[in-house]
């Protein structure tokens, strides 16, 4: 995915001639206030709904009857969205079992994609056995077990406590850097986007347009002390500045 | 129709749930045991009640038989009675498979459009609301023999409750698994397969629960309409009957037996949603609090 350019507008305006370049390996975060749109981009490119005008341009030849590229898309909901009557493994499994793989064929992936995100032992659980975390966790592995190249990532962790959200981000870090997969996350928290990212892309409202671009090169390693650095600090300074405006101008649209 | 029938009572039935199971201690096992013994111990105090009651006023036998008379007369009468429960037990199980079969298929058609579901619903809602006592009689001109008339009129009544809990079922599937669906690009079979269904069978559980009691009450009431008599006869044409011959021990035996069928078919429908649900719905699980 060497160049991804997308260019839409929406009849209610929901998004305007937003255009947006992604990088191959990128973490991008978009980043806005409620209703600006940036679910609405997300779920754009992942094929549920297409643009009124404007169009995806995949760099990837493989292009299947939706227009996604072939397997490539993983997408992480705001809420967990597991099916309650399948087990863990039967949620993760889904991906696979709809492109017709075996259980079988299926099982180590699914077990290697499980261990990852720290669920290896509840394979036989139920969702409603675990935690809204595990929940989510579930929920992201389901994404990566067909081992796509670009991960969407919904507000998957707005509603849950933020000693849970912050270890979720540190996972979602780790399992960036292990795999080198492009990811777009979806968000409301200038602290979550700053701390994952290395690009934001901040949105405005009325109508739904990108605001502000801020690359963010920092050599820092994300960790616990990355979390009160200086460095840190001054970012998330940055961005709350330019989502302050960009909510300003939203504001006076209206 | 009540199609927003009460989902399956949990308390009898979650404490077998293998998670409630391992906090199972001495006081909760005394209490399953009494959850088992007060209704059986409360039905015993009524039937001896009954049986006081007719000793004690010295009630005739033909206006009400006492208890032992009627456990007598279920075994004097075996004969007469047993090809007549096996009669209405089968019309009862073959409306109920029928209903079962056309409910959830042609749930499944209407709710691929909603032109298909504008054009056919009318129809069964006409079928539904048309009191069935009141069609059985023409049924029964209608239809080749008695015993399919019969069927039809069970039929007709257990496939409704079924046909719009299942309609139900099928359109509230969570629209976030939808949109999962759509985005791994599942075909229209594999969403039914994988996500409706199952996704419905709480629903399913309700509709099944509610067709199967009454399709035996519908099989009892068709034929008192249709009034049949002979060697086809079910368990309502032996209540008539022993009503005309004020055989009222015998009487009473087949409403015994009705009784313990309709029992039967609840405590069957009740397990079959047990097996089907207890792993992950709400309905069939105990709060954990």
């Amino acid at each position: 995915m060497r160049h991804v350019s997308k260019l839409f507008s929406n009849g209610t305006l929901a998004l305007k001639d937003m255009s947006l370049d992604v990088q191959r390996g990128e973490f991008l975060s978009l980043l806005g206030p409620s209703g600006c749109g940036k679910s609405t981009a997300l779920r754009i490119i992942a094929g549920l709904g297409a643009p009124s005008s404007g169009e995806i341009d995949w760099p990837s030849s493989q292009i299947n009857k939706k227009g996604l590229p072939e397997g490539d898309v993983g997408f992480v909901f705001q809420e967990p969205t597991l099916m309650p009557w399948q087990t863990v493994w039967g949620n993760v499994y889904l991906p696979l079992r709809l492109r017709g793989v075996s259980k079988r064929d299926a099982d180590p992936a699914i077990m290697e994609v499980l261990a990852s995100v720290g669920l290896a032992d509840f394979t036989k659980s139920y969702p409603r056995e675990l935690s809204g975390g595990m929940k989510m966790r579930v929920s992201i592995a389901r994404a990566l077990v067909t081992k796509p190249k670009l991960l969407l990532m919904d507000e998957p962790f707005a509603a849950l406590d933020e000693i849970t959200r912050q270890k979720l981000n540190d996972d979602v870090l780790r399992l960036w850097r292990e795999t080198g997969i492009t990811v777009i996350f979806v968000t409301h928290s200038v602290f979550e986007s700053a701390f994952l990212s290395n690009r934001i892309v901040v949105m405005r409202a009325r109508p739904g347009q990108v605001y502000a671009d801020l690359p963010l090169i920092t050599s820092a390693v994300r960790d616990e002390n990355y979390r009160t650095s200086e460095e840190y600090r001054a970012t998330t300074d940055t961005v709350s500045r330019a989502l302050q405006e960009a909510i300003m101008r939203g504001a006076q649209a209206k | 129709m009540t199609d927003t029938a009460p989902l399956p009572n949990a308390s009898a039935e979650a404490g077998t749930d293998s998670q409630v199971a391992v906090v199972t201690n001495r006081s909760s096992v005394s209490e399953r045991v009494l959850s088992i013994v007060i209704p059986i111990f409360m039905v015993l105090l009524a039937i001896a009640a009954w049986q006081a009651h007719i000793m004690i006023n010295e009630v005739p036998r033909y206006i009400m038989p006492a208890p032992l008379d009627v456990v007598t007369a279920l075994f004097t009468d075996w004969g007469t009675l047993s090809p007549s429960l096996l009669v209405t037990l089968r019309i009862t199980f073959m409306a109920l498979g029928l209903a079962l079969l056309g409910g959830v298929g042609l749930a499944i058609i209407l709710v691929q459009s909603r032109w298909i579901e504008l054009a056919l619903f009318p129809f069964a809602v006409i079928l539904q609301v048309t009191p069935m006592i009141a069609i059985a009689p023409l049924l029964i001109i209608y239809m080749p023999d008695t015993q399919s008339a019969l069927l039809t009129c069970a039929f007709v009544v257990a496939f409704f409750p079924i046909l719009s809990n299942m309609v139900a079922g099928l359109k509230s599937v969570d629209h976030n698994l939808l949109n999962l669906f759509e985005l791994y690009g599942a075909s229209r079979w594999q969403t039914l397969i994988h996500l409706k269904l199952p996704s419905s069978l709480p629903y399913f559980a309700a509709g099944l629960r509610i067709g199967g009691g009454l399709s035996l009450i519908a099989a009892v009431v068709a034929e008192f309409a249709a009034g049949s008599a002979g060697k086809g006869s079910g368990l309502a044409f032996r209540l008539l009957e022993s009503g005309y011959r004020l055989n009222y021990p015998r009487l009473y035996a087949a409403l015994v037996l009705l009784m313990c069928t309709g029992v039967a078919i609840f405590a069957l429908t009740s397990l079959i949603s047990w097996a089907m649900l207890h792993r992950w719905h709400e309905s069939a699980l105990k709060r954990e609090n």
